[in-house]
């Protein structure tokens, strides 16, 4: 348990570290909503410094912290100046996006990387193992970017996929069943394009794990003992070799968050990387922040969760 | 070295020869614009065995039927043809420009941002991994606390954060530096890591604790004895992390966040494709996608070879 307590205190110090440094280097940037304004002649430079000072600009960046900090505290997250509201709203519903896609594309990703895996690890040294090397070499090579225009053209020429965007018109009307369909139709090319990015790596951690654990003296004994193949693999081999890629897990959430920013915004997915371009794009301090801070936080809580995974899975972890 | 990796070295040296030799190997120089041959698909080159004997390309569709012959070594390209025909190996962009010639140039810029980003990291990365495992101590908790602070945040999103901090329309040199020194300098923290702990493994060996019997103080230690140990490990994070700087400088020009209009890199001629309906009507706007991939196998092959052998 203080294990416990440690870890998430950490992951809350780690994300207030972020909040901290991401603001300083906020303000340090040069030029704000405002200065964007100064292009347009109806537009005075007294007025403009009058909406600086209006919207606390002007201010001490201590104070400005402060503010930001208890707006987030408060769970408005600040004020957005493109959507002239509070950010959550719109920051909430772009997180359930992401959080949806990456999620699908995480869990269809192992669902093929486990088996896919395994096998690999059975058939070690013989000719099929070259072949399902050369099969993710040829994945891997192929950037993620690449891929998902590749993708998309797919579903504009086929027609069998929408092109981009999370929900088609009339999303509102459809009855319960419907949506979910709608949102699956929806889903299927950007999921698949991430967890395709993935599998390769996948793969290999997971054939290295299950190889290693296969040649480990205790799979020998359970084998001398006439432990059956299915039994040895699932009793056996399989729980020793999970904790490696439960930490992967954690490790490579980094990545997918990114490549999610990628896909999302070729394929129109309405999550938080198309938000955080278009922040970052027109000043919007707030959402910038916001985001920045999100995708932050969603990484350090994937990592908790590999941590307090592996500590189910790994006795010595438990012990420390 | 193991005979793969002797192959995808030369490889990759190979690929990195055709891009360096743009200006040779290219047939027009990367911002020169046809716009009567906008979007132009990619020509086939004929052969003649009458006269005039050779390749030749026929002319664009105002030019029905005529034939251009391929004239090699002219004006100091490699190949070519006489005005007022075109040629354009892998077809044109929205102004006429020749996609073949813009991938080669393309290349440069993305191919060097991932080299010098690299050599950026891995040199930031040495010196402070070396530093945090020899001495230790505060100095260890700092450098490995800061680390943390730039894991924290998706790796994209925390490049597109600090290039969004920065000037946004500033030259295309500047822009190039800039991306480099953004690349560079978030990516320290892996090979800090990896290095570390080698640092920390090789300073308990035998032969650091003789040297430093014999009296030798901690720069000739780390000069002598740590920083070759740490070769093999900074080899093998070079070729992980080359590509990777590759992909990132095509995801921020891509993105609209790198190198400008009218200099080519493979990521800002791709955000040409984000409009979708035109890349299915001229698919070659693709290539620059695809140029990449050669480069990623042999980077791929160069560092499972590494892998394999234990060693560099």
């Amino acid at each position: 348990m203080r294990y416990v307590a440690r870890r998430i205190a950490h992951g809350l110090l780690l994300l207030a570290a972020v909040s901290v440094v991401s603001f300083l280097f906020a303000k340090l940037a040069p030029g704000d909503f405002y200065s964007e304004l100064r292009t347009d002649p109806r537009i005075s430079t007294g007025a403009i410094e009058g909406m600086r000072e209006q919207a606390g600009l002007r201010r001490s960046w201590a104070a400005q912290y402060g503010e930001w900090a208890r707006s987030v505290a408060k769970g408005d997250f600040g004020y957005s100046l493109t959507y002239g509201g509070p950010v959550a709203p719109i920051l909430w519903e772009r997180m359930r996006a992401t959080l949806l896609l990456t999620g699908t594309a995480t869990l269809a990703a192992w669902l093929l990387a486990l088996p896919l895996g395994v096998w690999n690890a059975a058939v070690r040294g013989t000719w099929k193992e070259t072949a399902a090397r050369a099969g993710m070499a040829g994945l891997i090579v192929m950037p993620d970017l690449l891929l998902a225009i590749l993708f998309l053209l797919l579903a504009v020429r086929t027609g069998w996929f929408p092109a981009g965007g999370m929900r088609s018109a009339g999303f509102e009307e459809m009855s319960g069943g419907r949506r979910a369909a709608d949102l699956a139709w929806h889903l299927a090319l950007p999921a698949g394009v991430l967890a395709l990015g993935m599998l390769p790596g996948l793969v290999r951690h997971v054939r290295s794990a299950v190889a290693s654990a296969m040649d480990a003296p205790f799979a020998e004994a359970a084998r001398a003992h006439g432990v059956g193949r299915r039994r040895r693999l699932f009793r056996h081999v399989l729980p020793a070799a999970a904790g490696p890629l439960v930490s992967l897990f954690g490790l490579s959430l980094g990545t997918l968050l990114s490549a999610s920013l990628l896909v999302e915004v070729v394929m129109g997915w309405p999550g938080l990387g198309p938000l955080f371009l278009n922040a970052l794009m027109e000043r919007d301090v707030a959402v910038a922040l916001a985001v920045g801070l999100f995708s932050a936080a969603l990484l350090v809580a994937g990592n908790l969760i590999a941590d307090l995974l592996l500590m189910g899975f790994d006795p010595r972890v438990r012990a420390q | 070295m193991s005979g793969r990796a002797r192959w995808a070295l030369g490889w990759l040296a190979g690929l990195h020869a055709i891009v360096l030799a743009a200006g040779f190997l290219a047939p027009y120089p990367y911002d020169e614009q046809h716009r009567e041959a906008a979007y132009a698909a990619p020509m086939g080159v004929h052969w003649s065995w009458s006269k005039p004997f050779g390749p030749y390309v026929y002319g664009s569709a105002d030019q029905p039927g005529q034939r251009f012959a391929v004239r090699f070594l002219v004006h100091g390209r490699l190949f070519g043809v006489d005005p007022p025909g075109l040629i354009f190996l892998l077809g044109s962009d929205g102004y006429g420009r020749d996609e073949f010639s813009r991938v080669l140039y393309g290349g440069q810029v993305s191919l060097l941002t991932g080299l010098l980003a690299a050599a950026l990291a891995l040199a930031l990365g040495v010196a402070l991994g070396t530093a945090a495992g020899y001495f230790g101590g505060w100095v260890d908790g700092l450098l490995m606390r800061s680390g943390e602070l730039v894991m924290a945040a998706p790796w994209l999103y925390l490049l597109l954060g600090v290039r969004a901090l920065l000037p946004l329309h500033i030259s295309a040199v500047e822009t190039f530096g800039l991306l480099i020194a953004i690349i560079g300098g978030v990516g320290w923290v892996r090979p800090a890591r990896v290095v570390r702990g080698v640092v920390l493994g090789a300073r308990e060996s035998g032969y650091v604790e003789a040297a430093r019997g014999f009296g030798a103080g901690p720069w000739h230690v780390i000069r002598r004895h740590i920083l070759p140990a740490t070769l093999p490990v900074t080899a093998t994070q070079a070729t992980v992390l080359i590509p990777q700087y590759i992909l990132a400088e095509v995801a921020l020009s891509f993105l609209g966040f790198g190198v400008g209009e009218p200099v080519p890199s493979w990521g800002n001629m791709l955000s040409e494709a984000r409009q979708y309906h035109s890349l299915l009507e001229h698919p070659w706007l693709l290539a620059p996608g695809l140029a990449a991939i050669p480069i990623l196998l042999g980077y791929l092959t160069l560092a499972d070879a590494l892998a394999d052998g234990g060693e560099g």
